[in-house]
């Protein structure tokens, strides 16, 4: 698979599942257990994409370095309802700053 | 149709959209220039905000990918299964708009969070119904203005972890989840697709344990504890 297909059938079914949204009678999905599950997803996926990007390394061990510190930083930042683009600025300025500085 | 009743509420929504907008392309920077960074051509990340159009699931697609793409499948089945909320949205949505035919095909593509935070804050269905449409609009010209910025940033950008681009990653998908964070349920899905994303890591391929880390999304099988007063 190229890079371009894999990124073509990625984004076709994200249109297909907007889509479906719009066109599927909604009571198809109204059961609470479906909802409910579903709004669960995002927050599973989010959550193991934060774990994996921030603690792992090559070959997928368990490392600690300066996007751990980062991720930490960004918390800090959310708790004090920084936007979106300063959370994300300030992660990338924290790990660059550790990295010049030999740290992490 | 009539005007809306209230000019001073057609206001409100004009400025919220565009300024949700104006914020939400501003990020658009960050993902054009992690999605360089993770190896994609700058016509490879701005077709994927022009045809994908869903921040989480672009910032995940190029995050899995990165790794290589053996990690395609893997790539494709999260961006996908954090794309089906823009589907209950829709479910929402629909019954909103009220459009049919090509306008209806716009608002799919224009459905994701920001469209829809907007939509279902307003009180009237003429404010909602502008309230969708321009943000949905403003966000999608902006966030890919802002990915080919980035995108062209990020290629002026030699090793990205030297400028910490992994890092912004990270940051950029902590600051996704938190708005979700609401409540202990929520919170103990998170703690356990996190643990079972880094104990799978060592020993699946990359991109892998993130899909298998959904499964975490099943402890919302069981109706939440009575809600507090």
């Amino acid at each position: 698979m190229s890079l371009w297909t894999a990124l073509l059938v990625a984004a076709a079914i994200a249109f297909g599942l907007k889509l479906a949204g719009h066109l599927v009678p909604a009571h198809l999905l109204d059961a609470p257990r479906v909802r409910r599950i579903t709004a669960a997803l995002p927050i599973a996926l989010l959550a193991a994409l934060v774990a994996t990007q921030a603690f792992t390394g090559p070959g997928g061990v368990f490392v600690l370095d300066a996007r751990a510190v980062a991720v930490g930083v960004a918390v800090v930042a959310l708790l004090l309802r920084a936007p979106f683009i300063v959370v994300v600025v300030l992660g990338a300025a924290t790990a660059a700053l550790l990295r010049a500085l030999g740290w992490a | 149709m009539t005007p809306a009743a209230d000019p001073g509420a057609r206001r409100a929504v004009v400025r919220q959209s565009l300024s949700v907008g104006i914020a939400t392309g501003a990020y658009g920077i960050s993902f054009g220039a992690l999605a360089v960074a993770a190896g994609l051509g700058t016509w490879q990340a701005m077709a994927l905000s022009l045809l994908m159009f869903t921040g989480g699931s672009q910032f995940a697609f190029v995050s899995i990918i990165a790794a290589g793409l053996h990690a395609a499948p893997a790539a494709i089945a999260a961006s996908s299964m954090l794309g089906i909320r823009n589907g209950l949205y829709a479910l929402e949505l629909t019954h909103l708009l009220a459009v049919r035919g090509v306008p209806r095909v716009a608002a799919a593509h224009l459905t994701i969070d920001e469209s829809t935070a907007v939509a279902v804050a307003q009180d009237d269905v003429r404010t909602s119904r502008l309230g969708f449409w321009l943000t949905g609009v403003s966000v999608f010209v902006l966030w890919n203005l802002s990915t080919l910025a980035g995108a062209l940033i990020g290629n002026l950008v030699g090793d990205p972890r030297t400028y910490g681009l992994d890092a912004a990653a990270c940051a950029a998908f902590t600051a996704l989840l938190w708005p979700r964070l609401r409540d202990r349920d929520a919170v103990a899905i998170a703690v356990v697709g996190a643990l079972v994303a880094v104990v799978l890591s060592p020993t699946m391929p990359p991109g892998i344990p993130v899909v298998a880390a959904a499964g975490a999304s099943l402890l919302a099988w069981r109706a939440p504890r009575r809600e507090q007063a």
